[in-house]
């Protein structure tokens, strides 16, 4: 009987943890919207390794994103430090802007596209020095270190996201060096806060400008809001025909 | 037939060092324009984010496709039991290997890190030898196929040499005949699994590689044979040399049966046929001419008629027919390497692409200087090691005169 008591005791005690943390979530949701993310709790201390219990990803929506609009771009490289040489063949671009025109009814819609960051990277596959990987919180990076500047990773990405970088670098912010292959990041390093995962900035700088077509979050956790806006809305993966699970959505490309 | 006897280059003529020099030159040129890549980084070459693998990548992957091709007169010999070619094994031998480290120089000196070779740890590189790596890079399985054909073929050469040894040169023919199947197939698939681009993709260019090197490393042989033979004064009969300009022949029909098929398959689909098909075919671009008057005008159906053409002098028709099979090589690959880059993938079906890296156009590419003393550096190194080879090592029939080949000719 007093077993059973603790049992439900405990069940309750688990409802009120719950609903506690859902309402802290909400109200930090509403205190600073796009600055901290509901998932603070699952911020991990930053001697530990990254999580397979996350996916990391974003949720991108067409409808909503401003053909003249640019700032996730700039703010991108701004933070990544990523400068451009007045060349945009050679020049790095972590993320760019895509102008699509459908070709029967001639409607133009812009989206971002950037390192997809799928389950399936071929660019991982065809490293040869594993210098191309993805964490384990489904986060695709390339370690400069190991890096021969092959560029096989990009022959192999589908999406044309990663840059060769052609020039000597200069005041890096992160770890860049000429002769190596990067892209998107996802802000790893705003994932990583100590004080819990962050916007990454072409996020913020989205959200800033008022437009709120991008949404990031851990796409493993049913409660994140890029999970519920998929649930509810859906969302296509570019290229699904590769069977790559990509940690990028796009919703209301039509 | 008698027995054949090897000898060294004599190596002290002024033709000789004046050949070397040059050589010196034309690798030196290519290390050159390397450090100056590497010093002032790509931006000085027509590479681009579109055009990752540029004219260096034409020379390099050519040369490693050869490279395996030009055994095959070791493995006709030992293999396959056709004694005729016998005296020209440890030539084809030798040559298969200066080939391939010709274009992995080319490779690894147009590498933006190539130092980070040394830095990537024994740890990760065996790490990469796992069979559960080997499944995914297929630059992994390279990294084992091109070091271990080194050394396959060395130590074939070794025991095709050493008198002791001979009875084990079967044995070892065998398997580096196994070994360079494999090479040229590892190479094919480099572009054969990247599923993501309509110009490769296609399981049909792991046999066509291997096709393609029967004609790229038998023509290279020829070039190379002739000339020695001629420059050092060595008799050079025409029942060796007919029989080589024939194999070319058969070589080169085969590729462009294979040329065909994956044209023909490739315009079958609406979406590719329309796309990057007519790009590269009929497009009014270099890919087009490259394609039409390098690969299958110089490179197949001229080639093919003066092979089979019998009125033709043997050796000069052997030597200009292997030429323009190089040049048909260089152009399949600039075709297929820079071409099936050029034309935009297809990420968003039926909308048209605009974007600061210019996603749905054509992308465009003009190589530098500096990629092609690169790319010509990989030839240089190749004749340099095969001339440096024939020198120290006794390789070289003193004879191939139609008397000391053929037991059955009659003068």
């Amino acid at each position: 009987m007093s077993r059973k008591t603790n049992q439900s005791e405990g069940k309750i005690n688990q409802y009120r943890r719950n609903f506690l943390a859902r309402t802290t979530a909400i109200a930090g949701m509403t205190v600073a919207p796009g600055v901290i993310l509901n998932s603070v709790a699952q911020a991990k201390p930053v001697d530990q390794p990254a999580s397979n219990k996350n996916r990391w990803g974003l949720l991108i929506d067409a409808n909503k994103c401003s053909s003249g609009c640019n700032s996730c771009v700039t703010a991108c490289h701004e933070e990544n430090g990523v400068t451009g040489f007045g060349n945009p063949e050679t020049d790095a671009q972590w993320i760019r802007k895509v102008k699509l025109t459908d070709k029967q009814t001639q409607k133009v819609q812009t989206i971002p596209l950037m390192c997809q960051h799928c389950e399936h990277p071929p660019c991982v596959d065809v490293c040869p020095t594993n210098a191309s990987m993805k964490r384990e919180d489904g986060v695709v990076l390339v370690d400069k270190h190991a890096c021969i500047g092959c560029r096989y990773c990009m022959m192999a990405c589908p999406y044309g996201a990663r840059s060769f970088l052609h020039e000597p670098t200069t005041e890096q912010k992160y770890p860049r060096g000429q002769g190596t292959v990067e892209s998107c990041t996802l802000c790893v390093h705003r994932i990583d806060d100590p004080n819990g995962p962050r916007n990454p900035a072409c996020v913020e700088a989205c959200n800033a400008e008022g437009h709120k077509a991008m949404w990031f979050g851990d796409l493993k956790d049913p409660n994140s809001e890029i999970t519920k806006r998929l649930k509810e809305y859906g969302g296509v993966q570019i290229r699904a025909d590769l069977g790559l699970n990509t940690g990028v959505r796009y919703q209301n490309l039509s | 037939m008698k027995t054949i006897r090897f000898t060294e280059l004599e190596g002290r003529s002024p033709g000789f060092f004046a050949l070397m020099a040059i050589l010196i030159a034309i690798i030196g040129a290519g290390i050159v324009s390397a450090l100056m890549m590497h010093g002032q980084g790509h931006h000085i070459t027509g590479m681009t984010n579109r055009i990752v693998w540029g004219t260096p990548h034409v020379f390099a992957v050519f040369l490693i496709v050869a490279a395996s091709g030009a055994l095959n007169i070791a493995s006709i010999a030992s293999v396959f039991g056709r004694t005729v070619y016998k005296p020209l094994s440890p030539l084809s031998m030798v040559l298969s290997v200066t080939i391939l480290v010709g274009g992995l120089a080319v490779l690894i000196l147009d590498l933006g890190n190539p130092e980070h070779l040394l830095d990537v740890p024994l740890t990760q590189f065996l790490y990469n030898s796992m069979p559960s790596r080997w499944t995914r890079s297929v630059f992994g399985w390279n990294f084992i196929l091109y070091t271990g054909f080194i050394f396959v073929v060395g130590i074939y050469l070794w025991f095709s040499l050493v008198p002791q040894y001979k009875k084990f040169s079967k044995a070892a023919s065998i398997f580096a005949f196994v070994w360079r199947l494999a090479l040229t197939t590892g190479t094919g698939l480099i572009f054969g699994f990247l599923v993501a681009r309509e110009a490769y993709d296609a399981a049909i260019l792991a046999p066509m590689f291997v096709v393609y090197s029967f004609a790229y490393g038998l023509a290279i042989f020829s070039l190379v044979l002739i000339p020695t033979y001629i420059w050092t004064g060595r008799e050079l009969g025409d029942v060796i040399v007919n029989r080589l300009k024939s194999l070319l022949g058969i070589f080169v029909a085969a590729s462009l049966y294979f040329v065909i098929v994956l044209n023909l398959t490739n315009f079958y689909s609406a979406a590719k046929g329309e796309g990057i098909q007519s790009f590269l075919l009929f497009g009014d671009n270099s890919y087009s001419s490259a394609f039409w008057i390098g690969q299958i005008l110089i490179g197949s159906i001229l080639p093919l008629a003066i092979a089979f053409y019998p009125k033709l002098k043997a050796r000069g028709a052997l030597l200009t027919a292997a030429a323009m099979v190089v040049v048909g090589g260089l152009s399949q690959m600039y075709v297929t390497i820079i071409g099936g880059q050029a034309y935009p993938m297809d990420m968003f079906p039926g909308k048209t692409v605009e974007s600061i890296t210019n996603d749905g156009g054509i992308a465009a590419y003009s190589p530098t200087i500096y990629e092609v003393l690169l790319g010509l550096a990989g030839i240089g190194i190749t004749i340099f090691l095969v001339v440096f080879a024939m020198n120290v090592l006794r390789i070289l029939p003193e004879s191939l005169a139609d008397k000391d080949v053929d037991p059955h000719h009659s003068a």
